[in-house]
């Protein structure tokens, strides 16, 4: 069969999370009827947009800081009025990030860089994997025990991870996996798993079943019409999911504090010594690192963001 | 609302032995496959593995442990720990700061909640009523919100609050002439301490909790607003008997969401507390577990045990929330 009818069957989406995406594309839309419907003083509409001018000053300031703080040189920082803008540009803050250890004998920022993007790109991959597979059993399959194992991922997906933290550290020792990265990358996959199956579970079933029966009659296998139909038009959910999962790990702190140690630090152990070691003498520098740290993540969220808030609250926007 | 959630077409719920097939349907000759029910299972298998390895079998161990006396020495010698009964757990509610603890977190927890719910759905109600170049604006603007990594957002808040140099002094010094705030220690006291905390939180939940409205906003239906409108409604009373009633699924689950989150935050608590605040004094659950440290298993684990407890119980509803609009 054609590929057409599968793509406009893509932009007219029948699934929860997909409706929700479209729902929660934020810009999009707007509502001119229930406004033109009524009329608004100037007045009101000053001191609405003086209210949104508050909010994004609000939201956008903390940034701001930290990417003003970071260019500023130390002897400005300290001085006993800020400027709002970095006046005397400098680069110094980032080299002195990027090159110098964390505290004595831990690592510095390229290596946790390095340790970072290793364990973030294996998550992403064996968690898309399992999870791909695990959302094709849950969506296309009808058999005993399936909405067991859907109200199981619900559940686990629950269990507060940092509630059994010692009990993984010793899972970890005995196995020998102490401040290694695989260490670190088998509990951030079992963290982001659960979430991903629900998500991609979503995305799967939002693919009518009626186009894999049709690529089916055509002669093709099961395997065959799921691989050829339904996968390529799930495949942006799958990038999407996979974001998610590698921002999850990017930032995950608290195991990653208790396992790594020295010269195996990811990013926000690394950061968290960094900032101790360093804070009182070189603000500027803990700055410019928070910057390194932060860009990948504010880039990579603002492609994801609309997919995940419907993965998060589940069916409830369709509400 | 279920009716379209309960379209057939989606899954094949029903047995291969009656298989959905579209009304305009081909030919339906004899199926040559069905579905064999192994297929299903060995696609779950590894997803089945790692969850029974890294979720199952700790939650089993740590409870196992949570009635032993096991330490590190017992580790260190490879002996056996004792079996001690309820002793852990009496322990940690008679004998420690845990009850003052689990007092703070909870308190912590509902005041935040509280704030991002009441503060998200006035941005989500703001930005249906500003023009399409301000809400981009300000939905751009949560996003960077939204996205600084935790561990990040903190250190620059904590900076922004810092006694000599920070930000807020001197904004609070150029704004009432003084020079009062110099040298104002706000992580020093618990209650500056958690009232930053309040607003790093806040700052960085907010966002999510206005989007997700936002989006549920778009789904109650203009013409009864327009209807009650007509009919006199004042804004407080469309806000409350029509929109409120029309978001209630989106607003149970953001609430739960939120306060599951706001017990288990770790990062901002901690990186407060290496900026300056007395750790016994600030502790939430997850700090005051992670720094017990390693040691003690035992009582660890008790406290492990009960944080599971009740976060599982509060989830409940999140789990049934979400299966009640799904089908299975």
């Amino acid at each position: 069969m054609s590929i057409s009818p599968g793509m406009q069957l893509a932009e007219e989406p029948r699934s929860i999370a997909a409706e929700t995406r479209a729902a929660t594309t934020i810009g999009s839309g707007g509502r001119p009827g229930r406004r033109a419907g009524r009329r608004r003083g100037l007045v009101g509409r000053i001191g609405l947009n003086v209210w949104a001018l508050v909010i994004i000053v609000c939201s956008i300031f903390p940034v701001y800081w930290m990417v003003n703080m970071s260019f500023t040189p130390s002897n400005q920082i300290i001085s006993r009025n800020p400027s709002l803008l970095p006046l005397d540009f400098t680069f110094k803050n980032y080299i002195t990030a990027w090159t110098r250890e964390a505290a004595p004998g831990q690592t510095d920022f390229p290596h946790a860089l390095i340790s970072s993007i290793t364990v973030g790109l294996a998550v992403v991959v064996v968690c898309a994997i399992l999870a791909f597979l695990a959302s094709i059993a849950l969506a296309r399959f009808a058999f005993r025990g399936r909405v067991f194992f859907i109200v199981a991922v619900l559940v686990v997906q629950m269990v507060p991870g940092e509630a059994m933290m010692f009990t993984i550290y010793n899972m970890i020792d005995d196995w020998r996996l102490m401040n290694t990265l695989l260490g670190l990358f088998i509990v951030h996959l079992a963290a982001v798993v659960p979430f991903t199956i629900w998500t991609l579970r979503g995305f799967v079933k939002g693919v009518p079943a009626e186009l894999e029966e049709a690529a089916m009659i055509d002669g093709c296998t099961k395997a065959q019409a799921f691989w050829k139909v339904t996968f390529p038009l799930m495949a942006p959910a799958l990038v999407s999911t996979g974001i998610f999962a590698f921002i999850q790990s990017w930032n995950e702190f608290l195991m990653a504090l208790l396992l790594l140690k020295g010269y195996n630090l990811t990013l926000p152990p690394w950061l968290n010594s960094f900032q101790s070691a360093t804070e009182a003498t070189n603000w500027g520098a803990v700055m410019a690192g928070s910057t390194l740290i932060a860009l990948p993540v504010v880039i990579f969220f603002l492609f994801v963001q609309g997919r995940m808030v419907g993965g998060l609250v589940n069916g409830a926007v369709k509400g | 609302m279920s009716a379209t959630l309960a379209e057939p077409d989606a899954t094949p719920r029903t047995p291969t032995t009656k298989p959905p097939r579209p009304p305009k349907g081909a030919p339906a000759g004899p199926r040559k496959k069905k579905p064999v029910q192994w297929a299903p299972w060995a696609l779950l298998a590894p997803s089945i593995a790692l969850l029974v390895v890294m979720v199952v079998y700790p939650t089993i161990v740590m409870l196992v442990t949570s009635f032993t006396n096991l330490e590190i020495k017992n580790k260190m010698l490879g002996t056996a720990p004792d079996f001690v009964g309820f002793d852990n757990y009496i322990e940690i509610f008679t004998d420690s700061q845990f009850p003052q603890v689990l007092a703070r977190s909870l308190g912590l927890m509902v005041v935040l909640t509280a704030l991002i719910v009441v503060f998200g759905m006035l941005i989500a109600l703001t930005l249906t009523k500003l023009s399409k170049a301000w809400r981009i604006a300000v939905s751009v603007s949560l996003l960077f919100a939204w996205a600084m990594p935790p561990l990040a957002a903190t250190v620059v808040w904590g900076w922004m609050f810092d006694t000599d140099y920070g930000v807020i002094n001197w904004a609070l010094n150029t704004i009432t002439g003084t020079q009062d705030w110099r040298g104002h220690g706000w992580l020093e006291n618990p209650w500056s301490f958690m009232m930053v905390l309040v607003i790093i939180v806040t700052w960085q939940s907010i966002p999510f909790a206005a989007i997700t409205f936002y989006a549920g906003l778009g789904q109650v239906p203009e013409e009864v607003i327009e209807a009650s409108s007509l009919d006199g409604a004042s804004a407080w009373q469309r806000f409350r008997l029509i929109v409120l009633p029309y978001m209630r699924n989106v607003i149970t689950a953001v609430l739960v969401l939120e306060t599951i989150w706001n017990l288990r935050i770790f990062t901002q608590v901690y990186a407060l507390q290496q900026q300056g605040g007395l750790a016994s004094e600030t502790n939430v659950l997850p700090t005051y577990l992670f720094r017990q440290g390693l040691g003690e298993f035992g009582t660890t684990a008790a406290i492990g045990v009960f944080m599971v407890i009740l976060l599982m119980a509060i989830s409940y509803f999140n789990v049934r929330n979400s299966l009640k609009d799904e089908e299975l």
